[in-house]
């Protein structure tokens, strides 16, 4: 695109773009990692749905510090966040612990938690704080693949975020991306953290994949790092082992294969 | 309502299995033996009376039915019959165990004068089935009562004719105990008016001072107000309709146009309602309430109508009209005044004005514990470090939570389980982190670890969790960071110790 022709798509957006609270360049989510940020550029709106995806099961509290970093990131200071979940996931992976959540830097004295049972219930929480404009994110927490999680939901989502101007994050846990209207669609995993001192377990670490992306390419994977202190996210330092150390089947396999060539 | 016990009882058992004659007690265990407490009208005909134990009664009457007293269900019915006179006044009290106390003081025109309302009244409890119901309306609660419970059965008392009224009733009507009872009539004094005749400095040194207040106070010369059972409103408006309406939309719009008038009284006192409530009552007795809070202080008709809708949708068990409502009340028991609200440049404080907004939505449809904020505790035990509460209440509170400095980690997980789940752990002793554990039937390979922390039991709380516990935060080759501890520490035999999880790092 030539730069006229930029210039001119852009004003176009301008007096397009719904009447929302925040627009033009604030309206670009900067995670604080810089290959990221410069990678994705203005890509990565407010006021637009965004969908991530614990890897697996077990990584449900990293897609939940990774959702608290991002919602960090997107909303303003001061504003409220609502958290919609449902309530039996505090038995399954623990309930939101507060000290945990103010120890990444969100405040929680600005967090408004729901817990619902139905997920019915959840996505209607959910579409009522995203049309709410005051609020600086509404993450919604959802577990499995329930029926009415569909595309028109999501459709519907995206429309009140847009018009109120609110980034709606949607959790997902146990399930497999299926059709949505999501601006992106991230997978997030637990990665090995860099180590501190004496190999203590270092600063929370997720190695995410960038699924699908409407303003552009996709595909990508970074390995990120939570700095708590300055609230942003940072490119993780470079590994002092391999990501996967251990093989998806047993390691007692390898000797057997080593003993098999040496024969 | 004198036989409250048996009306309750014909009303249970459609179709009753007694005949309507057969004599009916109610029995009760007084110092090891069964003794009447209430009677139906034919057991009185036949001469029983309270009091009685329950062989000697049935040596006198074979026939007599006797039934085991049910308080709880007496105490109910007559609820349900206090909420149905709360349509004549809101001061409604009740008179346990069988009668109510109304305060119809500036209410009574509405229904055509005293004798007007009455007659509503004994129409009502006729239908409802309470037989031989005994009222008066007097200037004092006590002269009502003691008329009512004493006297003719329908009296209606002039005000200044009390002393008058009160005086042949028997001196038991001051129900100033059994004893002295005994005692007045022993000296020749059976009346009340025997004793209001007598002077009354004697009657104060021999019986006390309390017997003088009792008679003023049924003499109508001293007054006093009576407690109701709820709560007297800030503000109520209400709206009767001669023909009762049963949709659910005129229902929306009365409780609109009600709004409306407590709006006007609130704005005028500066405050704004937290709590407001709706009272619908049926035409047949029934009285429905729905309560809506706010998370700050409201009172424009469309923002409190829109609570309601949302409430009236969510009901779990719907708005049966029956035959419509004859009349809907609206109140305000708890209103706040208004803050001096200014808005900054930024639009914050419209900020907050909507997220408030929003917080009354949601609790209004999924519950008020379902919208929570949390406070911190003062307390190290991590499952009890925060307090959540609703979140309607959280918007008066300031909500003050340190964030944890200078630590180069975040040293709590995101995620806690209500209660440590147990674990299979690898560890060195004493006091070495795990090097592998099981949990949830997945084995973990611990790649690094940090600890211990240790958290000891709070001394002072008896018996909870009274282990002192050895944090870790420990990482798997996976990069899965978990919150595990060691319970049960003893130096002395450190291979004793359990192995617990209780939290996942991000």
């Amino acid at each position: 695109m030539t730069p006229t022709l930029t210039r001119l798509r852009r004003r176009i957006d301008a007096v397009a773009a719904p009447a929302g609270r925040r627009g033009g360049s604030e309206s670009a989510i900067r995670l604080g990692a810089e290959t990221l940020d410069r990678r994705l550029g203005g890509a990565l709106l407010r006021g637009s749905l965004h969908e991530l995806f614990a890897a697996t099961t077990p990584d449900a509290a990293a897609l939940t510090g990774f959702a608290a970093g991002f919602a960090c990131r997107v909303a303003g200071r001061g504003h409220k966040i609502v958290w919609v979940r449902q309530s039996f996931t505090d038995t399954e992976t623990g309930g939101l612990f507060m000290p945990g959540l103010a120890a990444l830097g969100l405040d929680p004295g600005r967090l408004v938690a729901v817990r619902v049972r139905r997920p019915e219930d959840v996505l209607r929480a959910g579409l009522e704080a995203a049309r709410c404009g005051a609020l600086g994110a509404v993450v919604i927490d959802i577990w499995g693949r329930p029926g009415v999680l569909d595309l028109t939901a999501t459709r519907r989502l995206a429309l009140a975020a847009s018009r109120s101007g609110v980034t709606p994050l949607l959790l997902r846990t146990g399930a497999a991306p299926q059709p949505s209207v999501a601006q992106t669609r991230w997978q997030v995993a637990a990665a090995p953290s860099a180590p501190l001192a004496a190999n203590a377990p270092g600063r929370p670490a997720f190695a995410v994949t960038l699924l699908r992306n409407r303003a552009g390419a996709s595909g990508q994977r970074w390995h990120l790092e939570w700095d708590h202190e300055r609230q942003r996210f940072g490119d993780l330092a470079a590994l002092s082992r391999p990501l996967d150390a251990v093989p998806l089947k047993r390691p007692a396999e390898a000797p057997e294969a080593a003993l098999a060539r040496t024969g | 309502m004198p036989f409250l016990s048996s009306d309750r009882l014909k009303r249970q058992r459609q179709p009753s299995p007694a005949p309507a004659e057969a004599a009916l007690c109610f029995t009760e265990k007084q110092n090891n033996a069964l003794r009447l407490v209430r009677l139906s009208r034919p057991a009185l005909d036949r001469g029983l009376t309270a009091g009685l134990t329950l062989a000697d009664a049935r040596a006198r009457v074979p026939e007599l039915l006797a039934v085991e007293m049910d308080q709880a269900a007496d105490a109910a019915f007559l609820a349900r019959i206090a909420d149905f006179c709360e349509r004549y006044t809101p001061m409604t009290a009740l008179d346990a165990p069988d009668g109510l106390m109304l305060d119809i003081t500036g209410s009574a025109h509405l229904f055509g004068g005293e004798a007007g309302l009455r007659r509503d009244l004994l129409n009502f409890l006729s239908l409802g089935g309470v037989s031989e119901p005994r009222t008066a309306i007097a200037g004092t609660p006590q002269a009502a009562r003691a008329l009512a419970r004493f006297g003719h059965a329908h009296v209606i008392i002039r005000p200044g004719r009390e002393a008058a009224a009160v005086a042949p009733l028997p001196v038991a009507a001051l129900e100033a105990g059994a004893e002295t009872a005994t005692a007045l009539i022993r000296a020749g004094l059976k009346t009340v008016g025997d004793l209001g005749a007598r002077p009354q400095k004697p009657l104060a040194a021999r019986f006390g001072g309390g017997l003088l207040t009792r008679l003023r106070r049924l003499k109508g010369q001293e007054n006093t107000s009576i407690t109701p059972r709820r709560p007297a409103p800030l503000c109520s408006a209400e709206r009767r309709f001669a023909e009762p309406i049963a949709r659910i939309d005129d229902v929306l719009a009365t409780l609109e146009a009600l709004a409306g008038h407590t709006a006007e009284s609130l704005e005028k006192r500066g405050q704004g309602g937290r709590l407001f409530e709706a009272a619908l009552f049926r035409s047949d007795g029934m009285l429905r309430r729905l309560q809506v809070e706010t998370a700050k202080p409201l009172c424009a008709p469309g923002d409190v109508l829109r609570l309601f809708r949302e409430r009236i949708d969510t009901l779990r068990d719907p708005l049966d009209p029956g035959f419509g409502y004859d009349l809907i009340r609206l109140t305000v028991p708890r209103a706040e005044a208004f803050g001096s609200h200014q808005t900054s440049l930024d639009g914050r404080a419209a900020d907050d004005g909507d997220a408030a907004a929003l917080i009354g939505r949601l609790s209004t449809r999924f519950g008020r514990n379902a919208v929570t904020q949390f406070v911190p505790a003062d307390t190290h035990i991590p499952e009890r470090a925060v307090r959540a509460i609703p979140a309607v209440e959280a918007a008066a509170l300031p909500i003050a939570w340190s964030r944890p400095a200078g630590a180069a980690r975040p040293r709590r997980p995101v995620h806690l389980f209500e209660r440590p789940q147990p674990i299979e752990a690898m560890a060195e002793i004493p006091d070495g982190p795990p090097l592998k554990f099981r949990w949830r039937r997945v084995l973990h390979e611990v790649a690094r670890a940090e600890g211990p922390e240790r958290i000891a039991p709070e001394w002072w709380r008896e018996g909870e969790g009274g282990e002192t516990r050895d944090y870790y935060c420990v990482e798997n080759a996976r990069g899965h960071r978990f919150w595990v501890f060691r319970a049960g520490v003893d130096d002395a035999a450190p291979y004793l110790s359990r192995w617990f999880i209780h939290g996942l790092f991000a």
